[in-house]
């Protein structure tokens, strides 16, 4: 009686399809993103938030107003953009000034994203090339660094986050206030640099106690420093299976292995493959900005090579790059080299015989 | 106009370098010095008039010699000939300013193998006469200049906050505070500057076409 009521369809797989949507992933990206936000103001204090503010809204307002000019219906509802900008005020150093901050954020979102055709067309991670933009732009004000917890971080901002736009950067503005602050909590003096530049600069190498790098009481960009938080929300994602696991996997496992290669070679000179992997932004870059869905390829074979690729270039540039970060350029190269991967790790048909060529013409 | 030539008059192939068929918006030739010298305004000064001599002299011979230059040897003739002119530029630079010689590098060199002038010689010295020639070399190498001054301009103002820098005349825009966007010195800028001002153009002309084909219409 019953499957008299019930029409017989007729159609070409796929049948079962999975009920997530862009919008909704994109939701829980940036949902995952705001402990490590909520971290960074803690840390960083007035000035973090409104950084992340600022590049929020300005990634918003860009997507918008590109949307406008193409006389499309706006896709800001979406959330990808909005993620964009969180992860763009994340990858900043607090101090930057927040006409910086717009600048990249403008950048990134209309070169790389508007100009292509929106979300899905983005050949590479839209906060990156903002930020890639910015670093090379003003090397100075994106490696001036602020230590963690400063006193009176909530009362006050600084100084070179409301600098004029166009114009320099007070550094020296900046220097004072830490020395200041830092005296009236009992502190003597402070080296400006993050873990990372500590190894890398220094006379002798300093390594940076492992409880420290992982709880985050360290100097660097304002979303990367809490290694533990990182990972929480990364694993959040992973679980909801909103985030392709391999890609992390691959990459913290690429750094691990070279790294731990030089480790073993020279262990005065070159850090153990655990400082390499909770310092700097590559836990972050591993969960949260390798993992873009559209620059990263699209076989399992495939993400599996490109995160093992990132990991491995950063180690390198990181070692013997002139700067002591490479996770930022190494995820460019692997956005840039994805399409390739993708092309080359294509699965066999079933029933198929293996083609030699393994690009197709 | 006189009546037996055909094809477009003289004022046409003057002009058609400038706007129509620019070498570096609409045809894309020469990229690499685009790229490469447009750091500073007067680089790209510099760059503009000897690609411009060297386009105009090479016209003037190739034109000449166009009956006497056999087909299958042609391209060797034309490099010899404009590596002649090229030679001459770049003793004449190295004369009149070693600081302006030493920024622009190899480019002044590389000027033998810029498409813009193998393009010309081999569509247009090599089968017009010595004055249409030499107005489509003006006209062609005035409109490289202009190219490169719009890159320069945009360049050197964002990158350093200067205009004119390494000259007499040096303009400091912004005042001593500028932060200046040191990537737009660096050679991602170029292909930055050169991507937003295609765009530009390009957007323009279609919109120029657009509007011509409905009055057309209408």
């Amino acid at each position: 009686m019953s499957t008299e009521a019930r029409p017989l369809i007729i159609g070409s797989s796929p049948h079962i399809r999975v009920k997530q949507s862009v919008p909704d992933i994109m939701f829980h990206v940036a949902l995952a993103l705001l402990p490590v936000a909520a971290f960074a103001v803690w840390s960083f204090g007035l000035s973090a938030l409104l950084l992340l503010l600022t590049t929020t809204a300005a990634c918003v307002a860009t997507e918008h107003t590109a949307c406008l000019i193409a006389r499309r219906s706006t896709t800001i509802r979406d959330w990808s953009v909005v993620v964009t900008g969180l992860i763009l005020g994340l990858t900043l150093p607090p101090s930057t000034p927040l006409w910086m901050a717009v600048l990249g954020s403008i950048f990134g979102v209309s070169v790389t994203k508007s100009l292509f055709g929106g979300l899905g067309y983005n050949c590479f991670n839209p906060a990156l090339v903002g930020r890639a933009f910015l670093q090379i732009a003003f090397p100075i004000p994106l490696t001036t660094w602020t230590p963690p917890d400063l006193p009176g971080r909530f009362s006050s901002l600084l100084p070179t986050t409301l600098t004029f736009p166009f114009l320099r950067a007070d550094t020296a503005a900046l220097a004072d206030y830490i020395r200041t602050a830092l005296a009236s909590g009992g502190v003597d003096g402070w080296s400006g640099a993050t873990p990372l530049s500590m190894w890398k600069f220094a006379e002798v190498p300093q390594f940076e106690s492992l409880p420290r790098l992982f709880l985050g009481s360290i100097a660097g960009s304002t979303g990367e420093t809490a290694t533990w938080l990182i990972i929480l929300c990364g694993l959040y994602l992973i679980a909801r299976n909103m985030m392709n696991w391999r890609i992390p996997a691959g990459m913290l496992l690429g750094a691990f292995l070279l790294s731990g290669a030089f480790w073993l070679s020279d262990k005065t000179h070159y850090p153990s493959p655990m400082f390499m992997l909770f310092s700097g932004g590559l836990m972050f870059g591993a969960l949260f900005m390798a993992s873009d869905m559209v620059a990263s390829p699209m076989t399992s074979a495939g993400v599996w090579i490109y995160g093992f690729f990132i990991g491995m270039v950063t180690v390198i540039i990181r070692i013997f790059g002139a700067l002591p970060e490479g996770v930022m350029f190494a995820i460019l190269l692997g956005n840039a080299v994805s399409p390739l991967i993708t092309s080359a790790t294509q699965p066999r048909t079933y029933g198929l015989v293996r083609q030699k060529r393994w690009i197709k013409q | 106009m006189s009546m037996e030539k055909k094809g477009p008059s003289s004022w046409d192939v003057f002009f058609a370098g400038f706007w129509r068929d620019n070498p570096v918006f609409v045809m894309l030739l020469g990229t690499c010095p685009t790229l490469a010298v447009t750091n500073s305004v007067i680089n790209c000064f510099a760059m503009g008039v000897s690609t411009l001599f060297v386009l105009v002299m090479s016209g003037i011979l190739i034109s000449m010699l166009r009956n006497f230059i056999p087909k299958q040897v042609r391209i060797a003739s034309f490099i010899v000939v404009i590596a002649t002119f090229v030679t001459i530029v770049d003793y004449l630079i190295q004369s009149i300013s070693l600081d302006l010689y030493d920024s622009l590098g190899a480019f002044i060199q590389l000027i033998v193998v810029n498409c813009i002038i193998l393009g010309r010689a081999e569509a247009f010295a090599s089968r017009n006469g010595v004055m249409r020639s030499v107005l489509d070399a003006i006209g062609m190498g005035i409109g490289f200049t202009i190219a490169l001054l719009c890159l320069g301009v945009v360049r050197e103002v964002l990158g350093n906050g200067t205009l004119l820098m390494n000259t007499p005349y040096e303009i400091s825009l912004f005042g001593p505070r500028f932060e200046p966007w040191s990537v737009m010195i660096l050679p991602p800028g170029g292909f930055f500057v050169l991507g937003v001002e295609l765009l530009f153009f390009n957007w323009w002309r279609k919109r120029k076409e657009a509007r011509a084909l409905a009055q057309a219409k209408a």
